[in-house]
Parts: C-alpha cells; structure tokens; sequence
C-alpha cells in the first residue's frame, strides 16, 4: 500500500550535508499498522512527512495505493494527498474554527458541496466520539478530544491510508491509550492502513503489526513485529523486554514468540531432570499475542539436551544479556 | 474652574458648526486612508510573509525589496512624507490643499505601517496548521485565504485598531499644512488665535475618536479570538 524504495533526503546544514534519510525501503501491506520507532533525530518524521511529499526526497521513490507520487504534477499530487489522511502531534487544528468546521475543512478543499459535507461530519463526529463537541472550538477541548478531531479531520475525505506523525506524544498515558484504541479500532472496521512514527515502544506493542526500528536516516530491522520478536539479537525484542542484565552462571533468556499451551518448563526439568531457576521475565500482547521472555537459569548434566529441546518447540534460546 | 467651564459651555453653541466639520473631515481622511492601508497593506503584509524562505512562495530577493521599500515608507516622519509627496497628490486629486489631498500622503504613511502590522500577525499562525492544510491537498490560495487570514484575523484587527489611531494623530499633522479636519480647527482657531476652548473641544474630540475606534477593535478581537 505504501512503498519507498532507496529514499534519500539530504539536507544542507551550512557547509555540510546532513542525511536524514539514508536509503529507506519501506513497505507497508494494505490494512496493517505499520510503526516506525526512533529516536529523535533517527530520521521518522522526515520519512513520514516523505510519504505524502510534504517533504521531497533527494533521490527515490514513493509509491502508495500503486501511484508514484513523485512522478505527479502539482495538481495530481493535491488531489492524490486527499486519500493519504495525516495526524499530527500538535494535532494542528484551525483555532478560528469550531469542530464541526474544523472536520468540514478537507471537504472543502475538496469541493464537497455544503450539505454533503454536513452529513459526512456528522457521522465522522459520531466515529471518533464527539458527536456533542460539534460547536466547540478546539481551545475549550482536553488534548484527547483534539486528537480525536484531528483524527476526524484526517478522515473525512475516505483516504486509504493514514499518517501518523507522533499522534499520542503530547498526550497523557491513559489519553494515549484511548487514542491508540481508536487507531486501532479505525484499522479493524475500516480497513485503513494505518503508518505511524513514534518514539514510545508502547505504541508498537499495542497497535502495529509490523514495525521498523530506525537510526541515523535508515532501518536497523523491519518486519512483523512476531516475526522479529522472533529473530535473534532483535533490538526490538530487547527494547519490548527490558529484562535486567544477569551476572548468574548459565543463564539463557527464553524468547516465547507465541503463547503456550504446553507446560514446557516443568516439562524440561522432569526429562532432563535439569534444575531451572527464573531470573526476570516479560510477558506482553504484541500484537494480539501474548509473548514473553525469561531469564533462567538452567544447570545440569543434559543442559545442552534440554535447550536443544526448548528451541525445538519453537523458543528462542539466547545467552542472557550479562 | 466652575468659571472656565461653564464659560466653555456657553462657548460651545458658536463653537459647534466648525467642530462638527472638522470631526466629518477627520472622519473622511481616516476612514479613506484606512481602507486605502486595508486595500495595499493587507496583501503586502501577507507576501512579506509568504515570499520568505520556506515560504508559501518563496522568493527571497522580491522579499527583500518589498522590505526595503515598506521599511522607507515607515522611516519617513509623516510630516516630511507629507511635502515630499506632494506632486504626487497633485497629480492624483488636482490639489494639494483639503481633506481629499490629504488622503494621499495619509494612505501612502499608513500603508507599510499596517503591512508590517499584517506580516506579525500572520507570521503568528501555527506552521503546523498551514503544513497540515499542504497534506489535505490545498491549493496555496486556499492556504492564504482559509488558513492564513482566518486565524491571523484577530492580530490583523489589532494591527487595523493602531493603524485607524496612528491616522487619526497624522490627520491631525495633515491639518497643520492645509488638510483640513480637527488638526486644522486646533491649529487655526486654537494656536493662532489663542482660544484655548477650541483646542481643548478638539483634544475632546479627538480622544473620543480614538476611544471608540480602540473599543470597536477590541469587542471585534473579543468576538474573533478562540484561542
């Protein structure tokens, strides 16, 4: 649905160059929740603001629903922008206008006659929870509930897909939290393909299916986030379990990319009568999915037998971070 | 004091027709020129903003001369303006002397003063609203119109209020050579003929044309303002 191919963006900083991106290849599947986290400066926000050509990119390709947008005229990229929805973290609403016209403004830009954009306000009103705020202006309104506009906003012309340039970092944890439900929420029935930048890995582990981890203008890994829980040595997996670096001898951390039925550590110390002591552990829903980390320590004489075994049930079996 | 004014109160009767002229003409000289400044300034201002680097319309070099000629028409005290301009006044009303002539040198000191008014206020606006406007696909003129102007309206009206209050104080200067209106009454009737009744009739007036004009921008700016 969106797909960046060797994008590059220099930036002139007095007599140097600066890149802030330094060929991304980015590609996101119709209808998922794709997170890029970073930290700031790692180059997201300019790749986000590159997707929709906010910001034009010193080399490289942008393809969303099948365009090429950097192959559009001026004309053509305004009227491909109105299906490309963004969110902002300052969420950007005209100060001047109620929040019925604030919702009403893409429509307008639009051409959608006046009663049209009526009726599709109200039902975006209805959508986002605000059906009562319709008369309010942005000032007299909580930061969730500005979110939720802007969320609105973002909707109001049936784009496919939806930026989201930080959209829950100004708010509080429980606003951020119902922001984020939304999000996901928006996914679920409608199909939209949702891109979301953010620093939080809170975010990631609550709404995206895949996930890209980025640094200095480029991704350090990208996938489904299961999929790279999965991988050995994943940042990402590290960065969703902060377990405490152990000191103990023969510890192993334990990844569970899935969640078990079987109970396999009661298992592995009656067959290899092995002794298993647990050091810290994480268990999350990362996407939908319950998965966890151990640290333990396991001693015995069939050690090796029994993490052989662990990692044939699907585990991943990793020396403990010391 | 119960002397002096009841003296001015039974002055006031004979002085009344020409104040009441000069308060017309006051009001014609200022409210020409303000909607001159409004006509010229307010487009002027929007591009001084609008042509900046990073800009809507980036073009840095017609910034600059617009800079330049909007910061010569601000460093020209409005008496010297006033003379300096003259053939010009002439060549546009046909005279050099009444409230009509005075229009022109009025409006041509007004009009950078208010843009550079204009610019502040626009320069206020959230960039992320305008960026916000870009990623809806809106055209740049429905980024100044729908963005711009809406949400700087409340500093422009501001900018609007000083700029009708600094007319006012140079119609007053315009009187002195000829442009008629309160400053002219002050001049003639008060400093030339020692009356002092018809100077202070007229800082009365003029007080009272400031007042109002500051309060109807302040309930606008009241009514406008949602931040």
């Amino acid at each position: 649905m969106i797909e960046t191919v060797d994008l590059h963006k220099v930036y002139p900083v007095g007599k140097r160059r600066v890149a802030a991106l330094d060929g991304v290849d980015l590609s996101v599947e119709q209808g998922e929740v794709y997170g890029v986290v970073g930290q700031s400066g790692a180059g997201k926000s300019t790749l986000l603001r590159c997707v929709n050509l906010l910001e034009r990119p010193t080399s490289g390709r942008v393809v969303v629903d099948g365009r090429d947008l950097t192959a559009l005229g001026a004309a053509e990229l305004r009227r491909a922008r109105r299906g490309i929805g963004m969110v902002h973290q300052h969420f950007a609403l005209l100060s001047s206008r109620t929040v019925a016209a604030n919702i009403a403004f893409p429509l307008e830009i639009a051409g959608v006659p006046r009663r049209r954009r009526a009726a599709r306000v109200a039902e975006l009103l209805d959508l986002v929870g605000l059906g009562d705020k319709a008369k309010a202006y942005p000032a007299q309104l909580s930061g969730g509930q500005k979110q939720r506009v802007g969320i609105a906003r973002a909707l109001a012309s049936d784009p496919a897909v939806l930026l989201s340039d930080e959209a829950t970092s100004a708010l509080d944890p429980d606003t951020t939290d119902s922001i984020l439900e939304l999000l996901a929420d928006l996914n679920r029935e409608l199909g939209l393909t949702i891109l979301l930048i953010t620093h939080e890995m809170d975010v990631i582990k609550k709404v995206c299916h895949s996930a890209a981890i980025m640094a200095d203008g480029a991704f350090q890994e990208a996938g489904r986030v299961l999929d790279l829980i999965a991988t050995p040595g994943s940042r990402l997996a590290d960065a969703l379990f902060p377990l405490p670096p152990t000191q103990a001898p023969d510890a192993v951390a334990l990844t569970y990319p899935r969640a078990y039925d079987e109970p396999l550590v009661s298992e592995v110390t009656r067959r290899f009568d092995v002794d298993v002591n647990i050091l810290a552990g994480a268990v999350e829903q990362v996407a939908g999915t319950s998965v966890g980390r151990l640290n333990v320590q396991i001693q015995g004489e069939r050690r090796e037998g029994a993490l052989r075994f662990l990692a044939d049930k699907g585990l991943l079996v990793q020396e403990a971070a010391r | 004091m119960i002397d002096v004014l009841t003296e001015f109160a039974e002055r006031l009767p004979g002085m009344s027709e020409t104040l009441y002229y000069g308060t017309l003409d006051t009001l014609y000289m200022v409210l020409w020129s303000t909607l001159f400044s409004v006509a010229f300034g307010l487009p002027i201002g929007v591009l001084l903003v609008t042509t900046d680097r990073g800009g809507l319309t980036p073009a840095p070099w017609f910034k600059a001369l617009l800079g330049a000629v909007v910061n010569i028409g601000r460093s020209l005290p409005f008496i010297v303006l006033m003379v300096a301009v003259l053939s010009l006044t002439r060549l546009l009303t046909g005279t050099t002397l009444g409230p009509t002539a005075a229009i022109v040198p009025l409006s041509i000191g007004a009009v950078p003063f208010f843009a550079r008014l204009v610019e502040t206020a626009v320069r206020e606006v959230d960039r992320g609203v305008v960026e916000a406007a870009h990623a809806m696909g809106a055209r740049k003129t429905t980024v100044v119109g729908k963005v711009l102007l809406p949400e700087a309206l409340p500093g422009i009206i501001a900018g609007l209020v000083m700029t009708v209050v600094a007319l006012v104080s140079y119609s007053a200067m315009a009187g002195a050579i000829g442009g008629g209106g309160l400053g002219d009454v002050a001049i003639r009737e008060g400093y030339q003929r020692f009356d002092d009744y018809y100077l202070w009739a007229t800082v009365i007036l003029l007080v009272v044309i400031v007042q109002a004009a500051q309060s109807l921008g302040d309930l606008a700016i009241r009514r406008l303002s949602r931040r």
